[in-house]
């Protein structure tokens, strides 16, 4: 059946044997099962809604990164003066003091990181409706990272919080979130839904088309 | 191709395993107690059973549970610049986003670090311990086990940890910091929830609930 040329097309999968697998607890129940009889989770073999469901809360994502970059996340005052920065404001002003390694985490971790879940997520979604030419293991573990580190974007809404708290000095200094940090929370949660959303199945299905294709030939 | 020809008969679905991530099948063969059976196609880890698992899952559970308790509540970091003085506790910290909008975020912050890792701590003993003791399975355990692993990635404690040291960095060189008993706690806290996560083989303990063992 498979060739022995593509030992990675050798793998069978569910839907192919016409069973559907609980993707919660791995056991496998014939195709139209409604839930599974193990756990309780709805069965579905591929949900064709999955990929509205990535985009819907993509789109939510992107939409409340903006205003988490426009608005100030920290309002800082001093004894002297009072101001308020912006994400990359802040990064910025760190590394005018010298602070390069801790501006660069910064970027890091509220920029770029950011920037490189939605360019993940948004290449993941389309690539499983177009042709591509990454393998599927690669775009696997894409998946994997997205999925691991969405999360732990929520750590600048920790430090502003344990800032907030902290930096309550009276009139000597302190430091209070400002509004963007509402909209970055909303931004990680609504990336880390759409990434849930989306169903890694998809990803390999394309090696099931393929053999499909060989045996016709 | 492997052969799967047979599996009009219901019962020999019992004896197939498929990846969720990527929805190869396989036979099922039962890894030995240490071994670890991945998908070859994904390398998702499908079965890990451990031995003991279940005990040593409850007594890290009942140490998480204590320390969350006590890192919630004593102060976890001290300030001092020029005589004036603030020690917070990690609720303190959640509760931080006052006013407005921000209650929600404040909300959200606490449930994140404090209430959504406790509960998946009384969640994880109410269903392990019954399976320890070779009891039938508790009550709706199947729904706690459920809510459980749904809540998993909402479980932010060990971010929080690590904020704490991001944030540390940022007002070193502003004031003097102390650390309080709960910052220790929360630190002990992170290891072990990385600890009782890994320990964990979620398919074990469906399978159990599925064919809970008695000893009548």
């Amino acid at each position: 059946m498979a060739s022995p040329g593509t030992p990675q097309d050798d793998f069978v999968s569910a839907r192919e044997l016409g069973i559907v697998a609980c993707r919660r607890c791995t056991k496998a129940w014939p195709l139209g099962t409604e839930t599974c009889g193990r756990c309780g989770k709805a069965l579905i073999s591929r949900d064709p809604l999955s990929l509205q469901r990535v985009w819907a809360y993509w789109i939510m994502g992107v939409i409340c990164y903006i205003p988490a970059n426009i608005y100030p996340m920290l309002r800082t005052r001093t004894l002297f003066q009072y101001e308020e920065s912006t994400i990359i404001g802040g990064a910025v002003e760190l590394a005018h003091y010298g602070s390069y390694g801790v501006a660069a985490i910064i970027l890091f971790a509220s920029v770029v990181i950011p920037l490189g879940k939605f360019w993940a997520i948004a290449f993941l979604a389309i690539s499983v409706r177009e042709r591509t030419f990454v393998r599927e293991g690669t775009r696997q573990l894409l998946y994997d990272v997205v999925e691991y580190i969405g999360r732990w974007s929520m750590i600048d809404i920790f430090v502003v919080a344990i800032l907030s708290a902290l930096v309550q000095l009276k009139t000597l200094a302190s430091i209070n979130p400002g509004l963007a940090s509402i909209f970055f929370a909303l931004s990680v949660i609504f990336t880390m839904l759409s990434a849930q959303a989306f169903d890694s199945r998809m990803i390999w299905d394309v090696q099931a088309a393929r053999r499909r294709s060989k045996d016709d030939e | 191709m492997k052969d799967f020809a047979d599996l009009s008969d219901p019962a020999a679905l019992d004896d197939i395993i498929v990846c969720p991530q990527c929805d190869a099948v396989y036979r099922f063969r039962k890894p030995e107690k240490g071994e670890r059976a991945a998908c070859a196609r994904c390398h998702k880890i499908l079965i890990a059973p451990r031995r003991n698992a279940g005990l040593q899952i409850i007594a890290v559970a009942l140490a998480v549970l204590f320390l969350i308790i006590g890192a919630a509540v004593f102060p976890f970091l001290t300030i001092d610049a020029a005589g004036a003085k603030n020690a917070v506790s990690v609720l303190d910290a959640a509760l931080a986003f006052s006013g407005g909008p921000m209650i929600f975020l404040s909300l959200a912050t606490a449930a994140l670090i404090i209430f959504i890792p406790l509960l998946r701590v009384l969640l994880t003993l109410y269903v392990l311990i019954p399976l320890v003791l070779d009891r039938p399975a508790a009550r709706h355990a199947v729904r706690a086990f459920r809510l459980s692993e749904a809540l998993r990635p909402w479980s932010m404690a060990e971010i929080f940890a690590i904020g704490c040291a991001v944030a540390l960095v940022k007002v070193a060189d502003l004031a003097n910091l102390g650390f309080g008993p709960a910052f220790w706690m929360f630190g002990i806290l992170v290891v072990l929830v990385i600890a009782q996560d890994s320990f964990m083989c979620k398919w074990s303990v469906w399978h159990r609930l599925e064919h809970p063992k008695t000893t009548s």
